[in-house]
C-alpha cells in the first residue's frame, strides 16, 4: 500500500515503474463493483488490476468478428502464448466496459473464449497481465442493426 | 437438474473445456410489457477445479451473454474429474461435475 | 406444302404440350438447383447449402462456427427430450406415435392421400398429442420448437426426400399451390419469395445478406440470435411475410404447409441438419 502512494505522489505511472502490488490471486478474478461498474476502461484496468498502463503487444491475439452478426451474441476469443497470470475483455463502448476478467493459475493455458453483448460499433480490447505488466490486443467490431434478417 | 454443461476433452495433456451456463443474464436496462424495469440477475463469478485445484475463474459483467459460452484449457489428463461452479449476483450458486473424455 | 407445314406445327405443338406435362416438380427442382449451382459455384460440394447464408459468406460463417462450439439450441434440444419423454395422462408418450428417438424428420412433410393434405411434422406431433387428450401446442415457439428441435437432431443426416405421389393429383396441385406462393409478390413492399431469395440471393438489404433458397428447408427449426429462442419454419414464414408488409398466414394452415411441401421438395437430395443456427 505504502509503494503504491509513494509512487502516486511522485508521479510516476510508467509502464516499466508500476510494480503491482501483490493482490490474492483469487480477488484479481472475482466479481468487484467497482472494476465492473466502471465507466471508463482505464478506470476498470484500474480497479481491476491496481494499474492501468498499457503496451500493444502482438503476442496477445484477439480474435473477433469485423461486423458482428448479432450484436447480443459476439464471440471474442483471447489467446496468449505468454506466462498469464490474468485475462480481461474491455467493450470499450458498452455502458460499462469491462466485460470479464479470468485468473490463469499455473498450468493453465492462456486462453479465454466467450460470447459478448454489444451494444453499438466500438473497439474490443483484450488485456494479458504477464509479469506485472498489461499487454493489449484491440480491434473495431461494427454492430449492425436493420434487414430482414437474411 | 443443473444450469451448467460441460464438454471437457484431453487432447494430448491439454483439456479443451467448452460450458454453456442458462442464465438469463438480465443486464438490468431491459423493461417488461408493462414498462417496469426488469432488474440485474447475472452470472458473477465462475470457478473450475479439477483434482482439488482450482484450473480456471473469472468474473462476468452483465456485458456476457445470455445462456453465458466459457471455453478454456489447462494441462490435465482424460478420467480425471472438473467441476465447474457458478455464483450469481443474488447469492445463488449452481455447479456440475464431470469426467474429462 | 400447307399440309405439311400445318401437320408440322401440329406435331410441335403437340410435342410442346405434352413436354409440359411431363415438365413437373422434378424437372422444377433441378433448375432450382441449377440456378444456384450457377449463382454460387464456391459453395462446395453442393450440400452445403444446408447451411444457408454461411455457405456463401466466410466472415459470417466463422462466427457462425464459434457460436457452434457450444450452440444455444443445445439446451432445446435438451427440453425437447424431456417432452418427448413424458408420459401423457392415458400412459402413452409421443414414442408411440414417433418411435424411441422420434427420428422421423424424412417422413415430413408428405401427402396424406386419405385427409387430401400436405401433413408437416410439427402438425403431425400436435395430431399426436391431441389424440392422445393432449393440449396441442403452439406452432410457432416454444414447446413445439423444442420437441421438433430433438426430433430433428435425432434425425441428422437423413436426406430430403419428398415425394408427390403421382396417383393423387391434389398433391401435385399443394406442390403447384406452393410454388405459385414462392413466385408471387405479396405485400406493400411487393416481393415473393423468389425476389429476395432466388434473383438477389447473396445480395444485402441493408445489414442483412439474403440467404439462398436452396437448403432453405433443411435446418429447421432454428435458434435465431434475434429471437435469442427456438423458432419453427412456419414462425419464419410469418416473420418473412411481415417483413415484406404482408398478412402472414397462419402457422400450419394450408398456404405455409403447401409452401413448405414446394420448398422442401427443392430441396431433395440435401440433408436434413437441423436444429440450427442462424442469425
Amino acid at each position: 500500500m505504502d509503494r503504491r502512494s509513494v509512487l502516486k505522489v511522485a508521479g510516476v505511472v510508467s509502464a516499466a515503474a508500476t510494480a503491482l502490488v501483490a493482490m490474492p490471486r483469487l480477488a484479481m478474478a472475482a466479481y468487484t463493483e467497482k472494476a465492473f461498474k466502471s465507466k471508463a476502461g482505464a478506470d476498470a484496468l484500474q480497479n481491476a488490476y491496481g494499474a492501468n498502463a498499457t503496451t500493444p503487444s502482438d503476442q496477445v491475439k484477439l480474435k473477433a468478428p469485423d461486423i458482428a452478426e448479432n450484436g447480443a451474441v459476439v464471440p471474442v476469443e483471447v489467446q496468449t502464448d505468454m506466462e498469464a497470470d490474468s485475462i480481461a475483455i474491455l467493450i470499450d463502448g458498452n455502458p460499462s466496459p469491462l466485460a470479464l476478467t479470468a485468473d490463469i493459475p499455473a498450468g493453465t493455458k492462456g486462453l479465454v473464449k466467450t460470447r459478448c453483448r454489444m451494444g453499438k460499433t466500438t473497439n474490443v480490447t483484450a488485456v494479458v497481465k504477464s509479469g506485472g505488466k498489461l499487454y493489449t490486443a484491440s480491434k473495431e467490431v461494427k454492430v449492425t442493426i436493420g434487414g430482414c434478417g437474411g | 437438474m443443473s444450469s451448467i454443461r460441460i464438454k471437457a476433452k484431453d487432447r494430448k495433456g491439454m483439456v479443451d473445456v467448452k460450458c454453456l451456463m442458462k442464465h438469463n443474464m438480465e443486464t438490468g436496462l431491459r423493461k417488461d410489457k408493462s414498462g417496469k424495469k426488469i432488474p440485474e440477475h447475472w452470472i458473477q463469478d465462475v470457478t473450475a477445479e479439477s483434482n482439488g485445484k482450482v484450473v480456471f475463474s473469472c468474473a462476468f459483467n452483465t456485458s456476457i451473454s445470455k445462456d453465458p459460452y466459457l471455453s478454456f484449457a489447462f494441462s490435465g489428463k482424460k478420467g480425471d474429474s472438473l467441476k465447474v461452479s457458478w455464483k450469481d449476483n443474488t447469492g445463488a450458486t449452481d455447479s456440475a461435475e464431470t469426467k474429462i473424455k | 406444302m400447307k399440309k405439311i407445314i400445318r401437320n408440322v406445327a401440329f406435331g410441335l405443338v403437340g410435342l410442346s404440350i405434352s413436354a409440359a406435362s411431363v415438365a413437373g416438380p422434378e424437372e422444377d427442382r433441378q433448375a432450382f438447383r441449377k440456378f444456384y449451382e450457377n449463382r454460387f459455384p464456391q459453395v462446395q460440394p453442393i450440400g452445403d447449402f444446408q447451411n444457408g447464408v454461411y455457405s456463401i459468406l466466410p466472415a459470417a460463417r466463422e462466427q457462425w462456427e464459434a457460436i457452434e462450439e457450444f450452440p444455444p439450441y443445445e439446451l432445446s434440444i435438451e427440453r425437447g427430450e424431456e417432452i418427448y419423454n413424458k408420459t401423457f395422462a392415458n400412459g402413452k408418450s409421443l414414442k408411440d406415435c414417433f418411435g424411441e428417438d422420434g427420428a422421423v424428420r424424412d417422413q415430413y412433410p408428405h401427402w396424406d392421400k386419405e385427409r387430401g393434405m400436405v401433413v408437416t411434422m410439427e402438425l403431425a406431433i400436435n395430431e399426436c398429442l391431441e389424440a392422445n387428450g393432449e393440449k396441442p401446442l403452439k406452432y410457432k415457439k416454444g414447446a413445439m420448437a423444442d420437441v421438433s428441435a430433438y426430433m430433428s437432431y435425432n434425425s441428422r443426416g437423413q436426406i430430403l426426400n419428398v415425394e408427390i405421389p403421382s396417383d393423387d393429383p391434389r398433391a401435385l396441385a399443394a406442390y403447384e399451390m406452393g410454388k405459385e406462393q414462392f413466385y408471387t409478390k405479396r405485400g406493400q413492399l411487393n416481393f415473393a419469395c423468389a425476389d429476395c431469395h432466388m434473383h438477389t440471393s447473396g445480395m444485402n438489404y441493408r445489414a442483412d445478406t439474403v440467404s439462398p433458397a436452396l437448403g432453405h428447408a433443411t435446418s429447421w427449426p432454428v435458434f435465431r440470435s434475434k429471437w435469442q429462442a427456438m423458432g419453427t419454419l412456419h414462425r419464419r414464414f410469418a416473420g418473412c411475410h411481415n417483413n415484406i408488409r404482408a398478412n402472414p398466414f397462419k402457422a400450419q394452415g394450408e398456404e405455409y404447409r403447401n409452401l413448405e411441401y414446394f420448398v422442401t421438395y427443392m430441396s431433395n437430395g440435401l440433408e436434413f441438419n437441423g436444429p440450427a443456427a442462424r442469425k
